[in-house]
């Protein structure tokens, strides 16, 4: 019987990044682990499922989950298979899918969701599970834990967990299931997908993220923000106030109104780091801030910082990493 | 065109975490005296959607909220920006209500106000950023349900959304009625006018209890509890790099990171 379901989202036809740092997750919980995988024609992804460290792969084939678009109808093929394979706990990852799927998968089974979780346990004496998650924008963690009914659905921030090595060798047992869907299920109909012309790495999958904030003063600090960006091979970012100036376009907003970053390293210049902002940037590893108030909150967080005038200093930054860079 | 727009009052977001205080017997925080809390950002992002969706349908818009110790003048902030109803559910027995309880209530409430088409939600609260009451209103409800809406049109009887997608936008679609959630995108919710709160000092919020909806809190079972709540220490431990010019500060901090090798 399974125990732990982990729902494998994908991507480009391809497994997403999160589903290996699910198995990771569920590693540390009891139990057997299976990895459902949706949609259609999975023979070659279902063959990669099982190269992760489950004991089965459910594989759910209908032509109907062939574009992956319609969250009406992954709500409706997982709830038929949490109904058939009676497990204990699902994980999902949040993605943009994920934090949607996950909640509506619960409300309609009735049972207890977490959102947004950066670390679950197993607690010893009860058996249930215990989550650990972000709240008041980062401000507080919070530890939840599950009542009594099952399945206990847990929503994982992507890049907390490392992913699960790959093993050709493991070859989990595959199980296909069969779910009912029709059109009818699709209540919210997608039309189509639009994508901005974004250059270079994404914000939220960057390593590196530099990012300007009130402190910089207008728009065209941005245009050295982006070098400094290309050289490391990073993405460029703003904060609310930086935005709402007019000075940054929202898709690079960061923050509890933007997107969450889990950069290695995260170059914050004129950003005083308020709660809302510091929601989107919890995740990353090395914070180094330039800003003029010794006292900003940004300075709290971060690992290296330099106070001064940033007109100033990033010049000499950017002329100096450019040759560390290279050299 | 009757519209329901959910809201909430939070603590301010935008307040220093120094006035963070933590509450270890329920497990909530609380801030300094006199610093007054807000509606949810992204809740009044929904108000304004709603305005927007009202100037072209024409109709009713009634702003709902559920909790306790509501500061009146803040949730009046609707009102003042040009919903014609303020509804609240306001019980001493709704203390700390969590996701499914609160779902539940204002489900009720919604069945209680009677017809509508269309349900606004923010994407989601800044205090808990659980971002599933609003999908667990639409279950419940047996709604579409279509979050991130950064623009939102009705026409013949459907609602057209954009929703903001990580690189870009997703066109969907729905029946009316559905319930949307609305993104900062949106745009910014508009200041209250003299005359906006002036009318809104004039209305009484319509006040309900949980008796009025036929609900026995004692019914609500949490399906998941707040067993913790702490503060993440600060790392406390920034290196400040200094120099005698501030280009030359600037060099050094490179030198510094290839040092520690994070560049």
């Amino acid at each position: 019987m399974t125990e732990i379901l982990i729902v494998a989202e994908q991507l480009d036809g391809g497994l997403h990044p999160v589903v290996g740092e699910l198995v990771t997750a569920a590693q540390g919980l009891e139990g057997d682990r299976a990895l459902v995988v949706l949609g259609a024609d999975l023979n070659e992804l279902s063959k990669t499922a099982t190269s992760l460290d489950v004991d089965e792969v459910y594989v759910v084939e209908h032509r109907l989950l062939l574009e992956q678009t319609s969250e009406d109808l992954f709500v409706a093929a997982l709830e038929q298979v949490c109904r058939q394979t009676e497990p204990r706990v699902v994980l999902i990852g949040r993605t943009f899918l994920g934090r949607d799927v996950g909640p509506r998968l619960a409300y309609r089974l009735g049972v207890g969701v977490a959102q947004d979780c950066i670390g679950l346990k197993q607690n010893e004496d009860s058996g249930r599970v215990v989550v650990t998650r972000p709240v008041y924008g980062g401000n507080a963690v919070a530890t939840m834990a599950f009542g009594q009914q099952n399945p206990q659905v847990v929503i994982v921030r992507p890049r907390i967990y490392e992913s699960v090595e790959k093993d050709v060798s493991r070859n989990s047992e595959i199980i296909p299931l069969t779910v009912n869907l029709d059109s009818s299920m699709m209540k919210v109909r997608h039309i189509e997908r639009v994508k901005s012309e974004v250059e270079g790495v994404r914000l939220e999958d960057a390593q590196v993220v530099v990012a300007g904030g009130r402190g910089i003063g207008g728009p065209e600090p941005f245009s050295q923000l982006s070098e400094l960006a290309d050289i490391l091979g990073g993405a460029v970012g703003a904060s609310r106030a930086a935005c709402d100036a007019g000075w940054a376009d929202h898709s690079l907003q960061i923050g509890l109104t933007g997107a969450t970053i889990t950069p290695d390293l995260y170059v914050t210049v004129g950003i005083s780091g308020a709660s809302q902002h510091m929601a989107g940037c919890s995740g990353a590893k090395h914070i180094v801030a330039v800003n003029k108030d010794a006292n900003a909150n940004i300075f709290k967080e971060a690992r290296f910082g330099v106070v001064g005038d940033w007109s100033n200093i990033l010049p000499s930054f950017i002329v100096a990493v450019r040759d560390l860079s290279t050299g | 065109m009757n519209i329901v727009v959910c809201v909430k009052q939070v603590v301010d977001p935008d307040v220093p975490t120094s006035a963070f205080r933590l509450d270890d017997e329920t497990n909530r925080v609380r801030v300094a005296e006199g610093i007054p809390p807000v509606i949810n950002g992204f809740d009044e992002n929904a108000v304004e959607a709603a305005l927007i969706v009202r100037e072209e349908t024409g109709g009713k818009i009634t702003a709902l909220s559920v909790g306790n110790d509501f500061a009146m003048d803040v949730m009046k902030k609707p009102l003042s920006m040009g919903v014609d109803d303020l509804v609240l559910i306001d019980d001493p027995q709704f203390f700390q209500l969590d996701a499914y309880a609160t779902v539940c209530v204002l489900s009720e409430a919604i069945r209680k106000i009677g017809e509508f088409d269309l349900i606004l939600c923010g994407r989601q609260a800044s205090d808990w950023d659980n971002a599933h009451v609003p999908l667990g209103l639409a279950e419940t409800l047996g709604l579409p349900s279509i979050t991130m809406a950064q623009q939102i049109e009705i026409s013949n009887s459907m609602v057209l959304v954009h929703r903001v997608f990580p690189d870009g936008y997703e066109k969907v679609e729905a029946d009316l009625p559905a319930l949307v959630t609305v993104s900062n995108e949106i745009g910014q919710p508009r200041y209250p006018t003299l005359r906006g709160i002036m009318a809104a000092s004039r209305k009484s919020p319509i006040v309900w209890t949980a008796r009025d909806l036929g609900i026995d809190p004692a019914r609500f079972e949490p399906k998941i509890s707040v067993t913790g709540l702490s503060i993440p220490p600060s790392l406390g431990e920034c290196e400040f790099i200094e120099a005698d010019t501030e280009a030359e500060a600037g060099s050094r901090l490179a030198q510094r990171l290839r040092e520690v090798k994070l560049i």
